[in-house]
């Protein structure tokens, strides 16, 4: 089951599980996203790098339209997963946001047991059909998450008790109990300590196996550590976007050349 | 187990989704639902005080020409102010009979079964004193014919704005159709006219059945007397009570119980702040009942914790950063205090000190407790000994027209409470102007 | 020479010290201020203080001491067959003290003189006739050693009277010269001012302690009294309210309690539902545009006063409920019932809540938030799931606050619920509240020592009791609340 943490080129039939194409987010007057176009694979993690206030958490949360909960942001262009394009009509944003976990920057349990957050998602989506079939799910996603053997004996203890790294994986946890098929992490570490981000990313690197992840990060270690793809962001454009190994190593633009080397950023 | 979801097409809505957004919509009907009740009520409150109440702004008045007979006033005629004075308001009544009597003689005034004597009751029982006081005023007319407009009685006074009609009349001691006739004649005849009600905002209360002549002057006078009272205390000993607890107070268990002590008095009922007037105030210390001292000391106690609440907001809400500075340049605590901290709080404190008086102003519990219902007809002289003669206030005014038996008080009462809220929205208003003229953001 | 005159003559005083005192501070370092310790005002102000503070401390003390001094000397001046049957005997020193006053009115009014009171007697003179032609009514004839009563009250109040002026006066003009004499320029007149304020500051918060001190001791001592007169078990536990002025009423506490909880439940009914939705809506769901217009009409609500509400039950909701519901419906006659009370106090209760609630739930941090769409959560779904269960502890405080609010409101209830303590369950049927118990027994015309008055006080301190228990209880749960999120 372990996948020998080796960059990029291991993993096998990539199909393209997001693309976009010339997507804009407008934030009332200001243009903060312009012409992105990019193919997120499925089972890879792709990282977003860029200095701050480049966009990239907010393309990700284009992802799956949790700008829509913020009244004066606009997304214009297509963004399609499976094919599908999540800004159609049809679209429920609540099936798609099933389908699209995200886990956030700061660690944000409910004021719950650890067994109810992550039976939340399950609950309103209803995946389980009864009480044993939830246990089930919040075992396995725990599981998952890398927690369940320091959480097992005191699920009902509430989640906000947990330390800050543990609350990050239960985060995560809670966020692959609804099944999704693609993972969203805005800078899921930036409030952990060390050791605590190790863990995470450790995590991470497991998941591919069976999510899309998008994380965006601070840390261009970070990107090099976990990530198979990265793109480079700047000022709201999308400068590169390549193998992590490739953009790492020899960037094309210069731009990201002068981001990994600490010119700008 | 595994990816239940990945097999549906997101453009396709599932039906656990669409039950979800039927349930969501729910909730979202369930809060328009909560806002339209709330402001129904506010409507319904509103339209229910101007309905009743406009009207006590517009009274009915008959202007009538009365010879001020010297056969009655000065029997002698030798103009001496003393016996003039003897003559009671019930001399002056005839007077008026007499004019009435005229205009029941003029052609086609006259109502069948209608005499001069029940004519006269359609005129206030005030209009004689109101003579009275004319001629002792000014004893050189008499003699003359002179013109006075005269206050219709509170039942003519309703006809004329719906409260009372020709059927209800029919069972009405006080008023009758006959009566009501003659009134649309004179109103026929220019001599009866509905205007503009100053005696209303002027008058002093009036017994029971002359609602016509009752006015809020007394009430309004009684309540500036208790907000100047209140406005002298509370801001300085709020100010005081704050600066010390925000800026001075050692963190310790004293302290702490003031603090405590003081949220909890803001939430003490006002009743209660009542039965503590009249037990201290007038049992024990011994002030006058009714007076706008004790009201005004009362009121105190019981707006002092809301004004030390916000004051101590917008001390708070001066950064540390201009004490360190004023420290820095060498300032005593109490020079940066008063120099720098307070006047940069001062627009807060005022514009919570307004807030403070406006509720202040719209109490009526506790003044009932301290004897404020009375029934007062002198006006309380100029302060500061004005402010223990008897006083009423304007919500305890309205108390006090409901519990009356004449239907014409009702309208009195909703009329005194459109002037109370014109008091607190004019304190509002200053205090948002305040607010938004001198607010600033650090 | 009255109260008044002196506090001024103090405070000119004073006021004349302030600034000698400053004249003296600049002479005494050769007009260079540099010399000084403090500025020349510090000096003036110290002086200022020095000169006002214990004479006007030792007025204050003596104002309010002087009667209950007098008080003591005459009391022993009535005998008691001077206290008729039934009244006590503050009720005759009341008498002394009018009478004493009417001599007063008398002389101002040039109808009596001072030598003409000595001789004063009531075998020669109706003094009751005599006193009331000059407007001062006294309710028997006098009697001949309280009418002495009332002229050694006369002249023991006026001789305590030029005895506190000329200590006060000797006082402040003492305070004055040591002050002065203390100035030279190392004097640190600025610490001895600001000590001064600081000790004034602090006074100024002991009002708020003094006040519970006299609410609690006044509420205290009456209801002592009150269960000396009415046994407290049959206060507490007589299922009937039913004063009588000749004596022998029930005072039973459980009618009035019945009747304060009922309508309060029925003004909760009415006003968390509501004040909820509103707060959720404004806060979660309402456009800028909405929540402009509903946010300054709902705080319209909470700004108009109770007595608006009460005219409004007493005019408009009541006769409604009578006529659409009560009436037709069988269920009662009178136009105040504890629905009527229990709607009105209900819209006044709706701001209460919502602003409260509206607190809470923003206290909610928004992270809580997106983690719940983040999982495909409904807006609905977020609030009842996930935003409410955190912010609970905050809205059952505020819900506290509103029922004690609701507990202590008199007006609305006065003018609507009715005078007519029942326990029924019917809501359309008039009730009665302590609160509106505390005002009829209190602006009644009863004596003032009789049980039938004094239970007020007992009604009221139950009612701060409840109140007070309420107010502390939510006050915690909130502050627990706030901690939670800090």
């Amino acid at each position: 089951m372990y996948d020998a943490p080796i960059l990029g080129d291991t993993v096998d039939q990539k199909t393209t599980k997001i693309s976009a194409r010339d997507v804009q987010v407008y934030y009332g007057d200001t243009h903060a996203i312009k012409d992105v176009n990019v193919d997120i694979d499925s089972k890879t993690v792709t990282a977003f790098i860029g200095p701050s206030g480049c966009g990239k958490s907010t393309f990700l949360r284009c992802i799956n339209r949790m700008n829509d909960t913020i009244d004066v942001c606009r997304v214009v262009g297509d963004i399609k997963i499976d094919g599908e394009d999540i800004y159609d009509k049809r679209v429920d944003p609540v099936q798609l946001r099933a389908k699209v976990g995200m886990v956030f920057q700061k660690p944000n349990p409910f004021p719950k047991s650890i067994y109810d957050n992550i039976a939340y998602g399950p609950r309103i989506h209803g995946l389980a059909k009864n009480k044993a079939d939830l246990d089930v799910i919040v075992e396995k996603s725990l599981r998952r998450g890398a927690i369940w053997d320091e959480v097992k004996d005191r699920l009902d203890a509430p989640g906000t008790g947990l330390s800050g790294g543990q609350q990050q994986r239960l985060c995560i946890a809670r966020a692959v109990a609804t099944e999704p098929e693609v993972l969203l992490m805005d800078e899921p570490c930036s409030a952990l300590d060390p050791i605590a981000t190790a863990q995470v990313e450790e995590l991470i690197d497991e998941l591919r196996n069976q999510f899309s992840v998008v994380i965006v990060t601070h840390s261009m270690q970070q990107a090099a550590r976990v990530s198979q793809k990265t793109a480079f962001f700047h000022l709201g454009n999308l400068v590169e976007y390549g193998d992590t190994s490739q953009i790492f190593t020899n960037p094309l633009d210069e731009r990201t050349q002068n981001y990994i080397t600490g010119r700008i950023g | 187990m595994t990816d239940v979801s990945s097999t549906s097409s997101l453009l396709a809505v599932d039906d656990r989704t669409r039950r979800r957004n039927a349930a969501e919509k729910r909730f979202r009907v369930y809060g328009v639902i909560a806002i339209v009740l709330a402001m129904l009520a506010l409507a319904g409150l509103m339209t229910s005080i101007l309905t009743n109440g406009l009207s006590a702004f517009k009274q009915t008045f008959v202007t009538l020409e009365v010879y001020l007979d010297p056969a009655k006033l000065d029997k002698d005629g030798s103009g001496d102010l003393e016996k003039i004075r003897k003559v009671s308001t019930f001399g002056y009544a005839p007077l008026i009979r007499n004019t009435l009597q005229t205009h029941l003689d003029a052609p086609n005034m006259a109502v069948d079964d209608l005499s001069a004597k029940d004519a006269v009751k359609m005129i206030s029982n005030e209009s004689a004193a109101e003579m009275r006081r004319f001629v002792l005023a000014n004893p050189d007319m008499i003699g003359e014919t002179v013109s006075f407009k005269f206050l219709a009685s509170g039942r003519v006074d309703g006809y004329y704005k719906g409260r009372v009609t020709m059927e209800s009349a029919e069972r009405d001691s006080n008023i009758s159709p006959q009566q009501l006739m003659f009134a649309d004649k004179l109103k026929d005849a220019g001599l009866l006219e509905t205007s503009f009600n100053w005696g209303f905002l002027t008058r002093a209360d009036a017994s029971e059945n002359r609602p016509e002549a009752a006015g809020l002057g007394v009430a309004i006078l009684g309540s500036l007397y208790m907000m100047a009272v209140v406005l002298c205390l509370t801001l300085p000993i709020g100010v005081a009570a704050s600066i010390y607890l925000e800026e001075f107070a050692p963190k310790n268990w004293f302290t702490d119980i003031v603090e405590v002590n003081i949220s909890n008095l803001a939430a003490v009922p006002s009743i209660v702040f009542g039965i503590l007037g009249l037990a201290i105030f007038i049992n024990f210390a011994g002030l006058p009942q009714s007076a706008p001292i004790v009201g005004g000391l009362v009121l105190t106690l019981m707006t002092l914790p809301t004004i030390i609440i916000s004051t101590r907001a917008s001390l708070k809400a001066v950064p540390p950063s201009i004490r360190d500075a004023a420290l820095g340049v060498g300032a005593s605590k109490m020079q940066a205090v008063f120099h720098h901290v307070l006047p940069l709080a001062a627009p807060g404190i005022l514009t919570g000190t307004i807030i403070g008086l406006a509720q202040a102003l719209g109490e009526t519990a506790p003044l009932l407790l301290i004897g404020m219902v009375a029934f007062v007809r002198e006006f309380p002289g100029a302060p500061p000994e004005g402010l223990f003669d008897p006083a009423a206030a304007l919500p305890v005014q309205v108390y006090n027209w409901t519990q009356r038996a004449d239907p014409a008080f009702a309208e009195r009462a909703s009329g005194a409470i459109i002037v109370l809220l014109v008091f607190l929205l004019f304190m509002n208003a200053i205090a948002i102007i305040l607010r938004r003229r001198f607010e600033r953001r650090w | 020479m009255s109260a008044g005159l002196v506090i001024l003559a103090v405070v000119a005083i004073a006021t004349v010290g302030f600034f000698v005192g400053r004249a003296k501070s600049l002479s005494s370092a050769g007009g260079d201020i540099r010399q000084l310790h403090s500025l020349p005002s510090y000096y003036g102000q110290a002086t200022f203080l020095f000169a006002a503070v214990p004479a006007l401390l030792v007025t204050f003390a003596w104002l309010i001491l002087q009667p209950m001094f007098v008080a003591s000397q005459i009391s022993g001046m009535i005998v008691s067959g001077d206290i008729v049957e039934g009244a006590s005997r503050t009720l005759v020193m009341a008498d002394v003290r009018r009478i004493a006053n009417g001599l007063d009115v008398a002389v101002t009014a040039g109808k009596l003189s001072e030598t003409g009171i000595e001789k004063l007697n009531t075998a020669s003179t109706d003094v009751r006739a005599l006193l009331a032609g000059v407007g001062v009514a006294v309710a028997s004839d006098v009697q001949q050693n309280i009418l002495a009563a009332a002229k050694e009250f006369r002249t023991l109040t006026s001789t305590l009277r030029i005895a506190m002026a000329v200590v006060a006066i000797a006082l402040s003009v003492l305070g004055l010269v040591v002050a002065l004499t203390r100035i030279k320029p190392e004097y640190r007149a600025r610490n001895v001012s600001e000590q001064a304020v600081k000790a004034l500051l602090i006074l100024s918060s002991l009002v708020a302690i003094l006040t519970t001190v006299g609410i609690i001791a006044s509420l205290v001592f009456e209801t002592l009294h009150f269960f000396q007169l009415y046994p407290a078990k049959d206060f507490f536990f007589n299922l009937t309210w039913n004063p009588q002025f000749t004596g022998g009423s029930d005072l039973g506490f459980i009618p009035l309690l019945w009747g304060t909880l009922y309508v309060s439940f029925v003004a909760l009914v009415f006003a968390v539902p509501i004040g909820l939705f509103v707060a959720v809506y404004l806060s979660e769901y309402a456009t800028n545009r909405v929540r402009s217009i509903v946010k300054p009409a709902v705080e319209i609500l909470a700004g108009i006063p109770t007595i608006v509400y009460g005219l409004f039950a007493l005019i408009t909701v009541g006769p409604l409920l009578r006529d659409y519901f009560a009436q037709p419906l069988g269920l009662g006659q009178s136009s105040s019932s504890v629905l009527t009370a229990g709607i009105v106090m209900g819209i006044m209760l709706i701001p209460f809540v919502s602003s409260l609630s509206d607190d809470v739930i923003n206290a909610v941090p928004q992270a809580m938030r997106d983690g719940s769409y983040g999982l495909g959560a409904t807006q609905s779904e977020t609030v009842k799931q996930v935003i409410l269960p955190a912010a609970l502890p905050g809205i059952v405080g505020a819900i506290l606050l509103a029922a004690s609010r609701a507990i202590g409101e008199t007006m609305i209830v006065v003018m609507g619920a009715g005078a007519a303590a029942k326990l029924s369950l019917n809501p359309l049927e008039a009730m009665t509240t302590i609160t509106v118990k505390i005002v009829s027994q209190l602006t009644g015309d009863t004596e003032f020592a009789s049980p039938e008055t004094l239970v007020a006080f007992a009604l009221g301190l139950s009612l701060f009791v409840i109140t007070l228990g309420l107010n502390v209880l939510a006050l915690y749960i909130v502050r627990k609340y706030r901690e939670q999120y800090e």
